[in-house]
């Protein structure tokens, strides 16, 4: 018995950036049912947190109407946001509070009686696990844990309906999947209906109903298995030799819609079902297993399709660093800890990166990720030990020595008001690129990042996508052969995560080291060797694939990097609890 | 490393002046203010409310009377009658001075002997007070000399001759414009120096920078010069109003003028510089903005002379640049100094600019959390 | 609709305790409402003087007689001057221009011959008229020991000298014609605005920035709600920079307070919303931290420092310039405060100014108001 709790119809928003309409979204009807999870996927800009907003009563629409829990979302604005909760993308802590003081600060918000307070805190912390926390300051919790919060202070009050705008961006696998499984508790036992924002697939697979946006219009709704039922036999297991290579020669063939590393075997889907595979390129002596389609897949058929773009081949880089790959160290840190007053962010690390090599970092929110790549950018000076970058510590090598590194910080940090083109100059002159060369490298920025049509407007109103992409051309315009890149595609859909990998691969090829962290375990496999970090430590570095193995066991014959993740913090918290 | 400094110059001019609300705080407020100020700021008196009680009916209070009525800065506001109507006036503040005339003033003064002439002033604003007591004794001493010309009494043995140098109808107008142009000044480099690096620390940017091949000693320059290049055009502005439009002399020497503003420049942006790396937040950065521009402005000797504090604060003024460049600008302006004069002044900015640079730089690499 | 006001309370009261939550942690706005009246007060209190004291001199006397002697004697005998000698004018004139001296007191050769004929003799005085406010005061206190002069030489003489008209002046409400007890009000004045106005120059523009503000917008919390959290708290806080500011003025720099320090409180309280309305509309208008804060420089200090009668008497300034300052919220606390520490309760000084500060506190937190409507846009 379903009934529906959120009815958008023939619902307008436009936006007006600098003398540019920009229609967020476009005559976008449908209706969510209640009692379970919808999920809202599409790309970068295509009207997400618009809509959520709208939902909220905190923008009033062009056009149409939406409804929510029976109420106008617009007229009735006050009383719609008494009875729904909505956790926006970046869910206002105030981190000068305490954990406590955020939640006492939400209940006296929401009119919360005071008797019913203790019983509800208990349950909301056991559900968050926060307890322990409660004194903390919200600022000094990590990512995941400001994320439960978050969660937390907009359930303190039992919404009806509940909007998660991006719930788990820049949130580890770990926390992700606790935070899952409060919101399917929260479905489950207390019978709320949610609609959640995601830019990852596998997590609109579990949702039970998704709807899918695309520049404002509304692409496709209905179960996730409605996408990817029709790439039934389109989808395949690609083993054998080289998998980085073999996917860059599939990746841009006719006929190829996506090509994917994935642990031991490039995983390609195909426009039509049945084809006769050997005539693709490269395939000459594979081993080709047919396999399941997924929900990603139907979603990178229907955004490719519909954007007439294939999956290009990684363009010309152009990119003159000319040494082939060897086995030379480039990065060198032996070692290294720091502290902030008594604690150690980064507790005794050890490791060398080749050149040519993708090395990944991973860990949970506050292990240590971001200190070590600030301390090897020379951004903070180490409290002992040695680190080398090129042969030299660039906290106190020659200024142009930090001519050779590329830095991407989390934050995608660019002046939000200068422009696209005024960003990519400033960094391309502040990189000291004599003219002609600033003229070819501006040309290629613009054009490989497609960021031509955005090029005069202010980067702080891109949407994110657009965004990373800026800060990855900005970090680049120099052509460094080491690149730092800090979580560079928390948030980021699919599809841009896709060409920006395909970038990061086309460096590699062509000689750059590339440093990178991410919370996206998929993408942990496209690396060369990865350490996984916790609590400041290393707890093990290999090969991807070497360190799935680990995990191994009789019930899980097949782990995924994220069940080996998992495994190993887990365990490693074992240890330093029982410590 | 040119072309990086000019890159990291245009980038800084381009977001302070891109946003159209940042854009208009800087621009509009100093011409606005250089010509509000220059009219409020000033210690004489144009406009002095006073009552009037005279209990003597004689020709001499009559002459005395219309002395004060022929006036210009004096206006009788109210013609009392009696006694008890003068305080609720002065309470009032409906007048700031009463003039009592005692009912013997005229026989007094006709038998030849000396009168009092009450005057009764609002000491609220104790200097305000003092100007008008100093007006009125002007006004007193010339019936005075008057008086004893027309009716023959034996004239003083010696008369004051007085002159002003520099300034020779004591018009403080003159004093007080030079100020306002430091103190506009002063107020420009905070608005553009004091917050950048606490608005780039909260954006993350400054780390981007920080990788950059920029050396910490060129951004802190590429951060510095915008504010020294917007201090200058505002300071050439506004000096063009006060000598076109108020008309203040300028009778020293422009090469002198310009030397110590852009010292006074560089030991501004300096301080500037020195708070902004010293922030963490743009809060912080606006509290050290108030905390150094208050102090600044008011120990400079502006409104009141740096002779008239005590030593000790006397020594603090010696760390404030703006107190070295008003010296520079009333001397230039009023006193036609040049150089030989101002040696004296240029070199504390000199060193008080060069201190405050190099620690900003050290405090940019060294300042990280 | 009696239980939606209950919860309006407790959603002000939770408000209200997370902004002095933030205030406890931050310790940047308690720097402003304690530390910035205490360094302020404390360096100009003693600092800020219009009493010229110690004015160097510079003397010559071309010929010195007896006569001459005299009569700088009689200088050297005020406290006024500091008074130097010099044999020749150029030499006195040199340090006049070097600024050694303000003022140069000039006898002729033949100042003792001419005191005695009919004529007289000149005493030239010349000032530095650069400060004419210095300038002048000089003048007058040369003119007082001139005059002391005369008549003690009559006396001597066994004559009484004659002057007409005798001024007999009384200053009223400040009898010693102290400077510092009409600054420190008035610096009080001027430092409350700079405290209320940022205080909350930056609190709305930082929820807007940090994303804070979209996260309590979708709960039931209206904007009003939000804005009382914030005039509640601050305006506390700002009350203990106001108390620590009049006690500076009266226990450390002995200003007497003449009026009732009752209503004091109660006209600090109404300038205090006002200065707390205009650093909201400041923060709301900007809605980006460093263009408020831009504003808040521009906008308040030397306003409120030239524009509020502070020192510069407002009647003396054109029409137009007096209408601009009835913009200063200064203005109005500064006519108040001076009129309660030196002339006491004088309803009709402190009336108007306090209808004036109602107006103008209406007015700030109205246009806050409409401006932080419950909308994103």
């Amino acid at each position: 018995m379903s009934v529906d709790i959120l009815v958008a119809d023939n619902l307008s928003k436009r936006f007006v950036v600098e003398g540019r309409r920009i229609q967020a979204l476009d005559a976008v009807s449908f209706s969510i049912r209640q009692g379970m999870v919808t999920g809202l996927i599409g790309p970068d800009g295509a009207g997400k947190t618009t809509l959520m907003r709208l939902a909220a009563g905190l923008l009033e629409p062009d056009g149409g109407t939406l409804r929510a829990l029976g109420m106008d979302a617009t007229r009735d604005a006050l009383k719609v946001q008494a009875a729904l909760g909505y956790m926006p993308q970046r869910f206002g802590l105030y981190e000068d509070l305490t954990v406590q003081e955020n939640l006492d600060l939400y209940a006296d918000l929401q009119g919360v009686p005071k008797d019913q307070r203790m019983a509800r805190y208990r349950e909301l912390m056991r559900m968050t696990a926060l307890s322990e926390f409660t004194d903390r300051l919200a600022g000094r919790l990590s990512g995941g844990m400001k994320q439960k919060l978050g969660l937390a202070c907009t359930l303190v009050r039992a919404p009806s309906l509940l909007l998660l705008d991006e719930p788990t961006v820049g949130v580890d696998p770990v926390s992700r999947r606790e935070l899952w499984a409060i919101i399917e508790r929260l479905v489950k036992e207390e019978g709320m209906s949610v609609l959640l924002s995601t830019a990852y697939l596998d997590e609109a697979e579990r949702c039970e109903d998704v709807v899918l946006l695309h520049e404002g219009k509304v692409l496709m709704h209905g179960r996730p298995a409605d996408l990817s039922a029709p790439m039934t036999g389109r989808t395949w297991a690609v083993k054998g030799g080289k998998l980085r290579d073999m996917q860059a020669t599939l990746a841009g063939q006719p006929g190829v819609v996506d090509a994917q590393v994935q642990g031991d075997h490039v995983r390609l889907v195909t426009k039509m079902a049945d084809v006769e595979l050997i005539h693709l390129a490269g395939l000459a002596d594979a081993r080709i297993e047919a396999v399941k389609p997924r929900f990603e897949d139907g979603y990178v058929d229907l955004l490719r399709a519909r954007s007439q773009s294939t999956s290009h081949e990684s363009m010309a880089f152009n990119h003159p660093v000319t040494e082939a790959k060897g086995s030379e160290p480039v990065i060198h840190v032996e070692n290294l800890r720091r502290s902030f007053g008594d604690f150690w962010a980064v507790d005794g690390i050890s490791f060398e990166v080749n050149r040519g090599e993708i090395f990944g970092l991973l860990g949970a929110n506050g292990a240590g990720k971001s200190t070590t790549f600030r301390m090897l950018c020379g951004l903070l000076p180490a409290s002992s030990g040695s680190l080398t970058v090129a042969g030299l510590d660039l906290r106190h090598a020659a200024s142009t020595a930090r001519a050779r590194i590329g830095y991407m910080s989390q934050k995608f940090s660019l002046y939000g008001n200068l422009s696209v083109m005024q960003n990519l100059v400033f960094f391309a002159s502040a990189y000291g690129l004599p003219g002609k060369l600033r003229g070819e490298r501006l040309k290629w920025a613009l054009l490989e990042f497609e960021l031509e049509k955005f090029a005069d407007q202010l980067s702080a109103s891109l949407p994110l996508g657009y965004k990373q992409r800026l800060a990855m051309a900005c970090s680049l315009m120099h052509q460094p052969d080491i690149l730092f890149l800090d979580e560079p595609t928390s948030g980021v859909d699919p599809l841009a995560r896709r060409e920006f990998w395909q970038r990061i691969n086309a460096l590699a090829r062509s000689g750059v080291t590339v440093l990178i962290t991410t919370h996206f375990m998929e993408e942990a496999e496209y690396c060369d060797r990865i350490a996984i970090m916790s609590s400041g430590r290393i707890l093990t570095l290999d090969e991807p694939a070497v360190i799935k193995s680990h995990a191994r066991t009789a019930g899980n014959p097949e782990p995924s990097m994220e069940d080996a993740f998992i495994h190993l913090v887990e365990d490693a918290e074992k240890v330093r609890e029982a410590a | 490393m040119i072309t990086r400094m000019i890159a990291l110059i245009y980038k800084e001019f381009l977001a302070l002046f891109k946003d159209p609300k940042s854009r208009l705080v800087l621009i509009a407020p100093p011409m606005i203010q250089l010509l509000v100020f220059g009219y409020a700021a000033t210690f004489d008196l144009r406009h002095v409310q006073y009552a009037l009680y005279n209990e003597d009916k004689g020709i001499a209070s009559r002459e005395l009377v219309a002395a004060f009525d022929g006036a210009p800065a004096f206006h009788r506001m109210a013609t009392l009658q009696s006694e008890e109507q003068i305080a609720p006036l002065v309470d009032r503040r409906d007048v700031l001075m009463v003039i009592h005339i005692g009912p013997r003033f005229s026989a007094d003064l006709l038998a030849g002997k000396s009168t009092p002439l009450q005057i009764i002033v609002d000491g609220r604003n104790s200097n305000t007070a003092m100007i008008v007591l100093n007006y009125v004794s002007t006004i007193v001493e010339q019936f005075n000399m008057q008086w004893i010309a027309d009716h023959g009494l034996e004239a003083a043995p010696a008369k004051l001759e007085t002159r002003a140098w520099f300034n020779p109808n004591l018009e403080s107008r003159w004093f007080f414009i030079p100020g306002i142009i430091g103190m506009l000044t002063l107020v420009t480099t905070m608005l553009v120096t004091a917050l950048t690096v606490a608005r780039e620390r909260e954006q993350g940017t400054f780390d981007q920078l920080l990788v950059t091949p920029l050396r910490p000693g060129e951004i802190l320059l590429g951060k510095a010069l915008p504010g020294f290049i917007i201090g200058m055009v505002q300071a050439s502005v506004i000096l063009l109003i006060a000598t076109k439009w108020f008309d203040v002399p300028l009778l020293g020497s422009l090469p002198a003028l310009y030397s110590g503003l852009s010292l006074f420049l560089v030991s501004g942006v300096g301080a500037g510089m020195l708070i902004s790396s010293l922030a963490v937040t743009q809060q912080q950065g606006l509290l050290g903005a108030f905390l150094f521009m208050v102090p600044a402005v008011i120990l400079s000797g502006f409104a009141t002379p740096i002779a008239n504090m005590p030593p000790t604060v006397q020594i603090v003024t010696l760390i404030d640049p703006l107190r070295y460049f008003l010296v520079v600008l009333r001397k230039v302006f009023l006193e036609g100094a040049g150089f030989d004069v101002l040696m004296g002044q240029l070199w504390p900015m000199a060193l008080i600019g060069a201190a405050t640079l190099t620690l900003a730089s050290w405090l940019f690499r060294h300042r990280m959390y | 609709m009696g239980e939606f006001r209950g919860g309006s309370m407790m959603r002000l009261k939770g408000l209200v305790k997370k902004e002095f939550l933030q205030i406890a942690r931050d310790p940047s706005s308690i720097a402003i409402a304690f530390l910035m009246p205490l360094f302020l007060l404390v360096l100009f209190g003693f600092g800020v003087s219009l009493d010229a004291d110690h004015l160097p001199v510079a003397l010559v006397a071309e010929q010195p007689t007896a006569d001459s002697d005299d009569f700088l004697a009689s200088i050297e005998g005020s406290h006024y001057f500091v008074p130097q000698h010099f044999l020749t004018m150029a030499a006195a004139e040199e340090a006049m221009r070097e600024g050694r001296v303000n003022a140069i007191v000039h006898l002729r050769a033949n100042f003792a011959k001419r005191l005695y004929r009919p004529d007289g003799a000149a005493i030239q005085i010349i000032v530095n008229g650069v400060d004419a406010n210095t300038a002048r005061l000089t003048q007058g206190y040369l003119q007082g020991v001139w005059v002391n002069w005369l008549e003690r030489r009559a006396k001597s003489a066994g004559r009484e000298m004659v002057t007409p008209v005798q001024l007999e002046q009384r200053v009223w409400y400040n009898g010693d014609v102290k400077s510092r007890n009409f600054l420190v009000p008035g610096l009080v004045a001027i430092i409350m605005t700079l405290i209320g106005t940022l205080l909350t120059a930056l609190v709305m523009a930082r929820e807007w920035e940090r994303g804070t503000l979209e996260a309590l917008l979708v709960t039931p919390v209206t904007m009003t709600e939000v804005l009382l959290g914030k005039i509640i708290a601050y305006f506390a806080l700002g009350t203990g920079g106001m108390l620590l500011s009049v006690g500076l003025a009266v226990w450390l720099f002995g200003v007497p307070l003449v009026g009732s320090f009752w209503l004091l409180w109660v006209c600090a309280s109404l300038f205090l919303l006002a200065a707390l309305g205009m650093g909201l509309a400041i923060s709301t208008l900007a809605r980006n931290q460093f263009v408020a804060g831009q504003i808040a420089i521009v906008g308040t200090f030397l306003p409120a420092f030239l524009l509020s009668g502070f020192i510069f008497d407002i009647d003396s300034m054109p029409s137009v310039v007096q209408f601009i300052t009835h913009l200063i919220v200064a203005r109005y606390f500064v006519s108040i405060v001076q009129t309660l520490f030196m002339a006491g309760n004088v309803w009709s000084v402190v009336l108007p100014n306090v209808f004036a500060l109602i107006v103008m506190a209406i007015f700030f937190m109205g246009i806050t108001w409409r401006k932080s409507r419950k909308r994103l846009e």
